[in-house]
């Protein structure tokens, strides 16, 4: 039997369509847009003015404050300007748009950096340099990573899990980085693991990518501090609480984190960023972004630097299709449609997925029939129907106290939804209010 | 770009379950047990069938579209289930007008008077059963046989149902070893050679339907098997403390609609709880209160006041018995 959270969840048709493309550079665009917001926290403080020339990696925005992170200059060029960009969030955001220098080499320099094992730096350089060079987390959530790592002085921890679910459909970023960086990702977990402190490191991945769990396997034999576990494929198993759950059968207390039960999770696209800060100096300038659709004939993985327009990457796998009705910014699960494809790629683009006329629209929504769907597949063990209702006619506080706030917004309710009502859209709207009345009383 | 670019909130991507194709899955699952009822009662069990899915559907439609005003829902199964269930409750002689009163009370009172699928408190269907039945008792439980249908299975199909006949014989002192005499045998009951209301007939016919449902996922197993678990249970306990004074379990899952309730009425989305657990405290209350009146009560049938008197504490168990909260401390947290 292999492992997995035992409530709720799907199982969507998974429609990995590139998970055996080889990850592509895309080519740097003449101009980039980097906004200043990547992640969760306070946005960055703009350090540079128009105008200035920056070098590549560069910081050009510095942290705004603890939780918060630096953001470094994707390439070697000028300030142009300092904007409001609509960003995949709908909003216009504060973005440093600057012109690529086209003379410029080290825009154009492949840089492959050589395997290094040796760890020379200590704890506290090692926090560091994830701290200086921007890392936050790459699963898309884009919570800074420093924060996450800074354990209080005491704490109880004994396990670093290493998130290469990918439970979302047609994403295979994590699975191309993982297959084609394996020795390097190791070596980022082994750096984790001194910078905390711990002797055990678990990789957990979906049995739908064997490929990547028999080489971590195999590259974890002589190894007794990383353990590598398959995953029975199920949504939302990506999700902290659930992947905990699946691979310790620890449950983290309600509004509690993993750090609650002794335990630190990472993306492995975070541990290949940390891996290159660490060793070689690297800030995050760039990620894995799958590009991806069930009509895009040359769908596939890039290499694209932070700032980088969808319209760019749109362009490389030829063009939106014809009848394309959505462009989804992450998975269908939980990404974010967008308007217009300037939007720039930022540090939480894990995918671009385009979706054509027969899956763009949605279900006019009926009346519930109490099939009771909802609450089987939530994996928070809430009653997704009664926080709609309550959501809908304004019990808020009611809705508090049915758990509203523990929703993790992976969508599964409204996924099986026989009568095609729009759970999450109502359970969002009730979070907010209750947020905001629960900010208001303190 | 011709057409413009969809925005809308995460999830881009729906499963294709639709409340549609369950209702539609329910229709398939009866169909065993209707051909079965043509084969047993003949052209009646169509006439009874086809009035009551026509009037049930005239009726939604009519009432929504001159007196709510609303949207009207004829095409969403559910109008067409409830006629089918009606008719499966009713005995296959009885007058033509009865059926369409009985529609009426199911679909008017029973469904659209609370709001409409999925608002209604007790199964629509079993409301208007239990209304013509306790307003036209005897026509209600005139139990029309094979043979007067010119239909050549004679021996074991009688004018009463079987539970009818023990009820009746135990009045009168008999023993159950005299009457199982006169009641149809166990592969009488499985086939559906006996008497009894149009759906309830064959056992077997039932249970395949009840497995398609199953297979399909539109029902769960928790409500049928510990309903009928709980029958047998507790019917067993008297069977083995006294066999002549109380029939045996199987007499009593195979017979009596037990398995078109279990199967069919109580499992209905609308009017049963909404957690496992509570599926459970549901089940097992309709098992016992079926018992009860079988054993104890006037009537010699029980299922479908059992399920309309659980289906009154669906809300309650609801509130009551809700899934566990990931990383609660506390099993179940009481509101």
């Amino acid at each position: 039997m292999l492992k997995t959270f035992p409530k709720g969840g799907i199982h969507p048709p998974e429609n990995k369509l590139t998970s055996s493309k080889i990850i592509k550079r895309l080519a740097v665009p003449k101009m980039m847009n980097v906004p200043i917001a990547q992640h969760i926290g306070i946005p960055a403080e703009i350090v540079v003015a128009v105008k200035d020339k920056v070098k590549i990696g560069q910081v050009i925005a510095k942290s705004g404050g603890f939780v918060s992170s630096n953001i470094h200059s994707p390439v070697a060029g000028t300030v142009t300007k300092l904007d409001k960009i609509i960003d995949s969030s709908g909003y216009k955001k504060q973005c440093i748009v600057i012109r690529t220098d086209v003379k410029d080499e080290s825009n154009f320099e492949e840089k492959e950096y050589p395997l290094l094992q040796e760890i020379t730096l200590s704890s506290k350089e090692i926090l560091q340099r994830i701290n200086d060079f921007g890392i936050v987390g790459l699963g898309g959530a884009t919570f800074p990573s420093h924060v996450k790592l800074n354990v209080k002085e005491g704490t109880k921890l004994d396990c670093l899990i290493i998130n290469g679910v990918e439970c979302e459909p047609y994403l295979t970023a994590d699975h191309r980085l993982m297959l084609e960086k394996s020795e390097e990702i190791i070596v980022g977990i082994e750096i984790l693991m001194k910078a905390l402190n711990i002797n055990k490191a678990i990789i957990g991945i979906e049995n739908n990518k064997k490929d990547a769990i028999d080489l971590f396997k195999k590259a974890t034999k002589n190894n007794s501090k990383i353990q590598v576990a398959a995953l029975q494929v199920k949504y939302p198993q990506g999700g902290e609480k659930q992947l905990v759950r699946a691979l310790l059968n620890r449950e983290v207390p309600k509004n509690g984190l993993p750090l609650d039960v002794g335990v630190i999770v990472h993306n492995v696209g975070t541990i290949f960023a940390i891996y290159e800060a660490v060793q070689f100096n690297k800030p995050l300038i760039e990620r894995v972004v799958t590009v991806t659709g069930k009509k895009m004939e040359n769908a596939s993985n890039f290499w694209v630097k932070i700032g980088t327009p969808i319209s760019d990457l749109i362009a490389e796998v030829g063009g939106l299709p014809e009848g394309t009705r959505k462009i989804v910014n992450g998975g269908p699960m939980m990404g974010k449609a967008i308007k217009n494809t300037d939007v720039p790629v930022t540090k939480g683009t894990s995918g671009i997925l385009v979706i054509a006329e027969d899956e763009a629209s949605r279900g006019e929504p009926k009346n519930c029939i109490r099939c009771g769907e909802c609450v089987y597949v939530c994996p928070m063990g809430l009653e997704p129907h009664l926080l709609m209702n309550l959501s809908e006619k304004g019990l808020f506080e009611r809705a508090s106290n049915e758990d509203i706030m523990t929703c993790i917004e992976c969508g599964s309710c409204s996924y099986v939804c026989p009568s095609d009502r729009p759970l999450l859209d109502y359970i969002r709207f009730g979070k907010s209010i209750v947020k905001k009345l629960q900010t208001s009383k303190n | 770009m011709s057409q413009p670019i969809i925005i809308s909130a995460s999830p881009h991507v729906h499963s294709d379950r639709t409340s549609k194709k369950i209702m539609y899955d329910v229709v398939i699952a009866l169909i065993p047990a209707f051909l079965v009822s043509l084969y047993v009662f003949g052209i009646n069990a169509f006439i009874v069938t086809a009035v009551a899915i026509i009037s049930c559907l005239a009726f939604e439609y009519l009432i929504q579209k001159y007196l709510l005003k609303t949207e009207i829902t004829i095409g969403d199964g559910s109008a067409l289930i409830t006629g089918i269930l009606l008719a499966f409750n009713l005995p296959s002689g009885l007058p033509i007008w009865m059926i369409v009163v009985g529609s009426l009370v199911a679909i008017g009172i029973a469904k659209l008077s609370f709001g409409g699928l999925g608002f209604n408190i007790f199964n629509p269907a079993l409301v208007g059963r239990v209304f013509l039945l306790v307003s036209f008792p005897v026509q209600m439980t005139m139990w029309p046989t094979a043979v007067e249908n010119n239909l050549s299975i004679a021996d074991g199909v009688t004018g009463a149902t079987t539970l009818g006949m023990i009820k009746e014989g135990l009045m009168f002192g008999e023993t159950m070893t005299e009457i199982s005499t006169k009641i149809p045998s166990t592969i009488d009951l499985l086939l559906g050679i006996t008497g009894g209301s149009i759906g309830e007939m064959s056992a077997i016919a039932l249970l395949i339907g009840g497995i398609y449902l199953l297979v399909r996922k539109v029902i769960s197993w928790h409500i049928p098997v510990i309903m009928l678990v709980t029958m047998a249970v507790m019917t067993g306990i008297f069977w083995v403390i006294n066999p002549e004074q109380y029939a045996s379990p199987l007499i009593h899952i195979l017979s009596g609609g037990a398995l078109l309730g279990a199967f069919f009425m109580a499992t209905d989305l609308v009017t049963s709880p909404m957690t496992k657990k509570g599926m459970i405290i549901f089940a097992v209350g309709i098992g016992v209160i079926t018992v009860v009146i079988r054993l104890f009560g006037a009537y010699p049938e029980g299922v479908s006041f059992a399920i309309l008197i659980m289906n009154a504490f669906v809300p309650l168990i609801n509130t009551y018995f809700k899934p566990r909260r990931f990383g609660a401390k506390i099993k179940s947290k009481i509101v």
